[in-house]
């Protein structure tokens, strides 16, 4: 059951361990153990190797977000722990960051001021300007830093968390379905910038997308969930270069295979 | 398009058309005191009532009202509000605290102000105390419903991005409740000023002996008629002007996100 004593602690970031959420006040023991639909997540057990860009992908409702929540510290497990670097989780840190499906940024701050607060601490206000003029010209927004997350696109949006979450110098990235509601062409565009930015910085990242494709492209490692009450269903490691082909060789047969699990048959 | 006039650019043309249509309405009214020949002592036609007016100016009991009574809101309004906004914002943030007191809340809120007359002055006498305790009870108990629903009804992800940056302690409440439940807040200001403005001139008739809702009185038991239109104009007037004062608030650029998402 668990198996994060199988594996050496320092290859892996964060590490699941007979995780369960339930969502009710009436939540024991005993209800624990015998599953029933109110069970969001049972018995989840995986590990995160360190620096992996590592994809979540199961059915819509699965508990995708919660679990991702519960990783990040905003929520507690109904039993089980979650360990990062080894020390179970207490509440949100601000070196895991985490970047929101939507309305992540605060709209009463304009992107300059959102951005800053991932450096809130820094003292030197001299360093902080620099910075955060360097983070706003690398996520393409150079000149738009006096603007309200509502006077920008859904796409500069959500480069500007980006930028927000990336000036922390984050250990871990969370990100739960970050470019869902973005065109097509925007949204390759920001797979692409996610994977410069998974080259550039020491982030291990994690990455919810109902998108096979996208988690075939960008992830290190997949995890596939399953329906209600969700377990884990397959872990699958993609030690392939970037760019990649989905269309040829291994990479095709992994996607077929991945549709196939998640139960479509047709589309290929 | 949008039906909330967002995009109105030809202000100077909408404010135009609101000061012909005053005038059009006057003008009206005057004709019809003529041609139906009212007595004045019914009602007095627009030129009457604003000779009658200019009485009140000249000898200066106009001005001397208007303090009074914007004296008495100001006072009844700010101290309502200084202490409604942090009220709320508690009760915002501790749902336990909000079920137990929003019953209270809910029960003390319908009482007319005006009902608390005969308290307000056994308890504060006369003069302007107890037109300022009435002023605050109007003030308050909505007010503290509009910033605690603001507050409760905040967007749980601020709340999360926020402590994911550790913003913490008054910081917290500073820069991310305060800010989020805002344009809630300002909504809450703006209607309960008018309010406040409503229950001053009531209070007026009966508490004391000077200010807007004094001079109507005081005008009817000396028959003015001419006075007592020219003083309902210059309250609905004054009340316009402080309804603009609040709207202000609106337009500013941390404060309007929220209706634009809407
Ligand atoms: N606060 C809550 N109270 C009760 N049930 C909840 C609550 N939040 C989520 N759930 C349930 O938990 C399940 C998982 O929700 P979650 O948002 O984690 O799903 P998801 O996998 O992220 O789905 P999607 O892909 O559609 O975003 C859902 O079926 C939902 O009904
Ligand atoms: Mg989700």
């Amino acid at each position: 059951m668990n198996q994060s004593s199988v594996r050496p602690q320092s290859l892996n970031k964060v590490e699941i361990c007979g995780l369960y959420k339930v969502y009710e006040e009436t939540s024991s023991e005993a209800a624990l153990d015998s599953i029933s639909d109110r069970h969001v997540l049972t018995d989840l057990n995986f590990a995160v190797p360190a620096r992996s860009f590592t994809c979540f992908l199961g059915p819509s409702g699965c508990g995708k977000s919660t679990l991702l929540r519960i990783i990040a510290g905003f929520d507690t497990p109904s039993r089980g722990e979650v360990l990062v670097d080894g020390d179970p989780v207490c509440g949100p840190n601000p070196k895991h960051i985490f970047v929101f499906q939507e309305d992540g940024l605060f709209p009463w701050f304009t992107a300059y001021e959102n951005i800053e607060l991932g450096i809130r601490n820094l003292k030197d206000s001299q360093k902080r300007h620099e910075l955060v003029l360097e983070y706003l010209e690398m996520v393409g927004l150079k000149g738009f830093g006096g603007y309200y997350p509502h006077e920008l696109s859904g796409g500069m949006r959500r480069r500007a968390e980006v930028a927000r979450a990336l000036i922390a110098n984050p250990d871990i990235l969370f990100m739960d379905e970050p470019f869902g509601a973005l065109d097509f062409v925007t949204r390759l565009q920001m797979r692409e910038e996610m994977l410069n930015v998974h080259a550039m910085f020491p982030t291990t990242i994690l990455f919810i997308t109902h998108d096979i494709d996208e988690a075939i492209q960008l992830a290190d490692q997949i995890v596939l969930f399953t329906e209600r009450p969700t377990s884990v269903k397959e872990v699958l490691s993609l030690g392939y270069p970037h760019p990649r082909d989905f269309t040829k060789g291994d990479l095709a047969v992994l996607r077929r295979h991945i549709y196939r699990t998640m139960g479509v048959h047709a589309a290929l | 398009m949008s039906l909330n006039g967002q995009g109105l650019r030809n202000w100077f043309a909408v404010r135009w058309s609101a000061f012909l249509l005053s005038f059009f309405i006057m003008a009206l009214w005057e004709t019809a005191v003529h041609v139906f020949d009212v007595k004045p002592e019914r009602f007095p036609g627009v030129m009457q009532v604003l000779r009658g007016l200019w009485e009140l100016i000249r000898d200066g009991r106009l001005l001397d009202y208007i303090v009074a009574s914007l004296f008495r809101v100001t006072w009844g309004y700010l101290l309502a509000v200084a202490l409604a906004v942090p009220l709320g914002i508690f009760l915002g943030t501790k749902p336990f605290w909000r079920m137990a007191v929003n019953p209270v809340i809910q029960f003390m809120r319908p009482i007319s102000p005006l009902a608390w007359i005969p308290i307000a002055l056994l308890w504060f006498g006369i003069g302007d105390n107890p037109a300022i305790f009435l002023i605050f009870l109007a003030v308050f108990f909505p007010m503290v419903l509009f910033t605690t629903s603001g507050v409760a009804g905040i967007n749980p992800t601020y709340l999360y991005a926020a402590s994911n940056f550790g913003i913490t302690g008054h910081e917290f409440y500073s820069r991310i409740i305060l800010q989020a439940a805002l344009p809630e807040i300002i909504t809450g200001l703006r209607i309960t000023l008018g309010t406040a403005w409503l229950v001053i001139v009531a209070a007026e008739m009966i508490a004391v002996k000077n200010g807007l809702g004094y001079l109507i009185v005081d005008a009817r038991n000396s028959l003015r008629m001419d006075q007592v239109l020219g003083g309902m104009l210059v309250i609905g007037f004054i009340g316009l002007l402080l309804d603009n004062l609040v709207r202000q608030l609106e337009r500013l650029p941390s404060v309007r996100w929220k209706r634009l998402k809407q």
